[in-house]
């Protein structure tokens, strides 16, 4: 049988649900909630997730430190946000109820293992009483589940230890909540018979108590009736999939290498939270993608420079900590002009900060944090499937005018995941690397490494290996054209100002602003990064009452796009919000000298809907 | 794969037209000279060839040959080098550096490198002083020594380069002197033919800073008794008349002389390059004067995979066994259809 069997139970219709799971990091939290999220996503729902995890692996059992929790909002509409709070929390021990609970809505639905709430687990999770029983949640509905005695039964006869039983609990759980939400658990089954393929034992343990949890649902007086999400109908058609930030930028650069004819070279540490970028082009060398993983952050980007000099699209991605170690090989590709794509996924800092929490703190670290006059286009993406359309058009930019380029995402995006229209591979656009290949296109004259096309003012991109057409560049100042060595005064002046109008020229092709509301009014939210999916969801819930509010979103951070200056004048009031200290709204002020507003939290969280609402609310006129 | 061409090639079709600005006098000119003379001798066209430097005097040398060259940053030319030669397997690929880049700043990409087996060729100018900052001590300067920035005596411990080598796992070592003209052509022709990471450190005159640094070993009143040519298969024998030798009294290398207390030659050290166990190579890494004679030559070339041809036979590979098909990537494994 399967668990995808309608219940017979009555059923509640809702619009959307904020789910959250939470347990130890070994009780294998992000993969349950990741299939929930898969199966609400083939059921039609529109969904986001957040998953929340500490930087330990494997902290001790049943401590706060080791919880990690992983959220996901599903709807029948439209969503932009893993949702602030939840509608329901399932917990798997004590530690997780006591780092979870601020997160769930008044009355909402909680699932507790109670077989976990045992003295020692309360004490680690600070509880002095035993909060199932001390009449503490009673403004929630509880539903107390001896999780581990119900898996520990559904596994009688299979043979398993102690500790094998314990780690198939989560299937009970999962196939519990399947039934809450009826969601189809083939695709579930699917994933289980592949993982365990090796071990069929496991394979139809893992069956059994997913079977069970979802019979439980079923059969218990516990629960009264069980609830019902159906498809969105407002998502524009198309194919779709689910996808999480790194793993979309990881594939928007391997189409446009594909779309440049070009063999890709990803130079990468590990280093949370852009590790997964590494592990997904590892798996790619088909696709004619080379990773090589460097002993150190600096020997990845230089590697990356040397690969580009090689005519390769070269790719370094890292986080605000590798970005710091590559600073100074990010001003050797500024001089010596080479496409190169650099990706910063950023997380809590500075210093070691908070490695598996988010932040935007390193907006300033990219624009500006090198020595010398260092210009360098910077583009961010607004969520998971963006990141795709945003790292095409970084390798774009990076090829075109043969330049290196920051691609800024964050922890949210790249662990968070959503569903994605799948772009027709064909209708992406081709990119011409335009390579000076043939000594018989100098037409006699002489090679001239640092000669600019007169529209991009890049210089050309020289296939290594032509005869003819031995050069040789380097990080020393450049004489115009001819690329030798110089120390002349106003050849550097020259530089200085060529490498910034390169930069600067890009602005020509980026197209004019997207608004989400009216061109003029009261407020205008202006964000960058993951933040534009509360923000939107915000404004828009004031303009349904009314409110002239309108919002818009900056892929470009450098260059600003021309129409902004005069965007900002259209509004009595601009907001900045930024999970950071203000940094755009620096960049802006400094651009505009305009007086424009700042709201920032800086928690390693997400922003969310509810304060950007109120945030909003306070520069609305009153 | 680079290939040797029919046409003669001569040292100056490897000399560019940019004035040499090292200090006159200084080793580097006899190495440039070297390197071009071996480079046109292994037949390898200048368009086929890449030279890659870090920074310091030695990391010039890009700009003075007529390959395609990059003048990258300090310490990381084994990076940029590593990039190049994976992405770019069918160009041979020669790295420029000295000691302060690649055992000081370099120090990290230096051993991974080695211990990668990445198909370059890395001249390590060893000149045991910063010149390009004007004479502070280096990871190679003698303890002691009064320099800029040790004006009572350097208190730092010198690495030997060769010793760092063996424990970085490096699979091709050799050294020479930069005036001694044959030993370099021998030792920059075996770098190139080798296959992997092929480092041949060259004892260098900075005549600014550290003029002398080598002369114990280096001027011909001295080099036939302290310095010891290396050949495979061969007795380890030195001296201007021939008749000292290193013989093995276990693992510990000791000087004896030919002919007294019945040491003949069968009783020598006989050089065996090939030989897998770095033990011997190590051995010969730490024969420092004035207790040995330094060895000069090829100490170590051993055969084993090399990390550009592993990656790219794994490409190789996966393209030949998994047809690429970019929309089937993107759309994963399972999807859905709205509307």
């Amino acid at each position: 049988m399967t668990a995808s069997a309608t219940s017979a139970k009555p059923r509640e219709v809702r619009d959307s649900v904020v789910i959250r799971f939470a347990g130890d990091s070994g009780d294998g939290i992000q993969l349950t909630g990741s299939q929930f999220s898969a199966a609400s996503a083939l059921a039609g729902n529109d969904t986001a997730t957040f998953p929340d995890f500490p930087a330990e692996i494997r902290a001790p059992t049943g401590t706060l430190a080791g919880v990690s929790g992983f959220q996901l909002h599903f709807a029948s509409r439209d969503i932009l946000t893993p949702g602030d709070r939840a509608d329901v929390l399932v917990v798997m021990n004590p530690a997780a109820l006591a780092a979870n609970l601020k997160w769930l809505k008044p009355n909402g639905i909680l699932i507790a293992n109670a077989d976990s709430f045992q003295a020692k687990n309360l004490r680690m999770a600070g509880y002095a009483e035993n909060p199932l029983e001390d009449g503490s949640l009673a403004d929630y509905q509880l539903f107390q589940i001896d999780l581990s005695r119900l898996t520990n039964d559904a596994l009688q006869g299979f043979g398993l230890s102690a500790k094998e039983v314990e780690r198939c609990k989560n299937y009970f759980a999962l196939g519990l909540v399947f039934w809450l939400f009826e969601r189809n658990g083939e695709m579930v089954e699917g994933e289980i018979r592949r993982k365990f393929a090796a071990k069929p034992v496991m394979m139809e343990a893992n069956l059994k108590v997913f079977h069970a949890g979802w019979d439980y649902g079923e059969n218990t007086e516990l629960f009264a009736l069980s609830y019902s999400v159906p498809a969105a109908q407002d998502i524009a058609p198309g194919t779709y999939r689910s996808i999480a930030g790194n793993e979309a930028t990881a594939l928007g650069l391997v189409a446009a290498a594909h779309k440049a004819g070009l063999d890709l070279f990803y130079g990468s540490y590990p280093i949370t939270p852009a590790s997964d970028i590494l592990h997904t082009f590892a798996g790619l060398k088909e696709y004619g993608v080379r990773t090589f993983q460097a002993e150190d952050e600096i020997a990845a980007i230089c590697a990356a420079i040397g690969a580009a000099y090689g005519n390769q699209l070269a790719v370094t991605g890292t986080s605000g900590p590798g970005i710091a170690l590559k600073s100074e090989a990010m001003g050797l590709a500024v001089m010596t002009e080479l496409p190169l794509v650099i990706v910063n996924v950023q997380r809590g800092g500075p210093s070691t900060g908070l490695p598996t929490k988010t932040e935007q703190a390193d907006l300033l670290q990219v624009l500006y944090g090198r020595n010398g006059e260092s210009p360098m286009p910077v583009l961010a993406a607004r969520s998971a499937g963006d990141a795709f359309d945003t790292a095409f058009e970084a390798a774009r930019v990076a090829i075109k005018y043969r330049v290196p380029v920051v691609l800024l995402t964050d922890g949210a995006i790249a662990n968070g995941a959503e569903p994605w229209r799948i772009p027709d591979v064909d209708a992406l656009p081709t990119i011409e690397p335009n390579l000076l290949d043939d000594a018989a296109k100098l037409e006699g004259g002489p090679l001239l490494p640092y000669l600019r096309d007169v529209e991009t003012l890049a210089r050309p991109w020289i296939k290594l290996g032509t005869p003819g057409l031995e050069h040789r560049i380097g990080g020393i100042e450049k004489w115009d054209k001819t690329g030798h060595i110089s120390y002349d005064p106003q050849n550097h002046h020259n530089m200085v100002k060529l490498r910034q109008a390169k930069v600067d020229a890009i602005a020509a092709e980026i197209p004019p602003m997207h608004l989400e509301g009216a061109p003029e009014g009261d407020v205008l939210v202006l964000t960058w990064g993951s933040p534009y999916g509360a923000a939107l969801t915000a404004v828009r819930e004031l303009q349904a009452q009314g409110r002239s509010v309108t919002h818009a979103n900056l892929r470009w951070l450098n260059p600003l796009p021309l129409d902004l200056g005069a965007l900002l004048l259209k509004f009595r009031t601009v907001l900045v919000p930024e999970i950071n200290n203000g940094q755009l709204v620096k960049v802006l002020r400094a651009a505009y000298a305009l007086d424009i507003k700042q709201y920032n939290r800086i928690s390693g969280q997400p922003l969310s809907v509810m304060e950007l609402r109120d945030a909003i609310l306070n520069v609305l006129p009153h | 794969m680079t290939l040797a061409t029919d046409i003669a090639l001569k040292p100056k079709d490897f000399a560019t037209d940019q004035d040499v600005r090292w200090c006159p006098g200084c080793g580097d000119y006899a190495i440039l000279a070297a390197v071009q003379r071996a480079l046109a001798k292994q037949g390898i066209p200048p368009h086929q060839i890449a030279t890659i430097a870090g920074i310091g005097c030695s990391s010039r040398f890009p700009y003075y040959m007529a390959t395609y060259g990059f003048h990258t940053i300090h310490g990381r030319a084994p990076a940029v080098a590593t990039g190049l030669k994976v992405a770019r397997p069918d160009l041979q690929v020669w790295v420029a550096t000295g000691d302060g880049d690649s055992l000081s700043i370099g120090g990290n990409h230096f051993i991974h490198l080695l211990r990668r087996n990445v198909d370059l060729k890395v001249l390590l100018f060893n000149n045991r002083i910063y010149g390009l900052t004007k004479g502070q001590y280096s990871p190679t300067s003698e303890l002691g020594k009064k320099t800029k920035s040790s004006p009572q005596g350097s208190v730092d411990n010198p690495f030997l380069p060769m010793s760092l080598a063996v424990g970085a796992e490096g699979s091709f070592l050799a050294r020479s002197i930069d005036v001694d003209a044959k030993t370099l052509a021998d030792v920059l022709a075996a770098a190139g033919a080798h296959q992997g990471t092929a480092l041949v450190e060259i004892l260098q005159n900075c005549n600014i800073f550290n003029d002398g640094a080598w002369d114990h070993l280096s001027s011909k009143e001295f080099r036939a008794d302290q310095t010891i040519l290396v050949e495979h298969g061969k007795p380890m024998i030195f001296g201007a008349n021939r008749d000292k030798g290193i013989r093995l009294n276990g693992l510990r290398p000791e000087v004896v002389k030919i002919g007294e207390n019945g040491v003949t030659e069968a009783d020598l050290w006989v050089h065996d390059a090939h030989d897998e166990d770095p033990t011997r190579a190590f051995l010969l890494s730490r024969m420092e004067y004035p207790l040995f004679p330094v060895p000069v030559g090829v100490l170590r070339s051993v055969q084993r995979p090399v990390y550009d041809a592993l990656v790219n036979a794994q490409v190789d590979e996966q393209k030949a066994t998994r047809k690429a098909n970019l929309q089937g990537l993107l759309n994963g494994r399972s999807t859905w259809v709205v509307g």
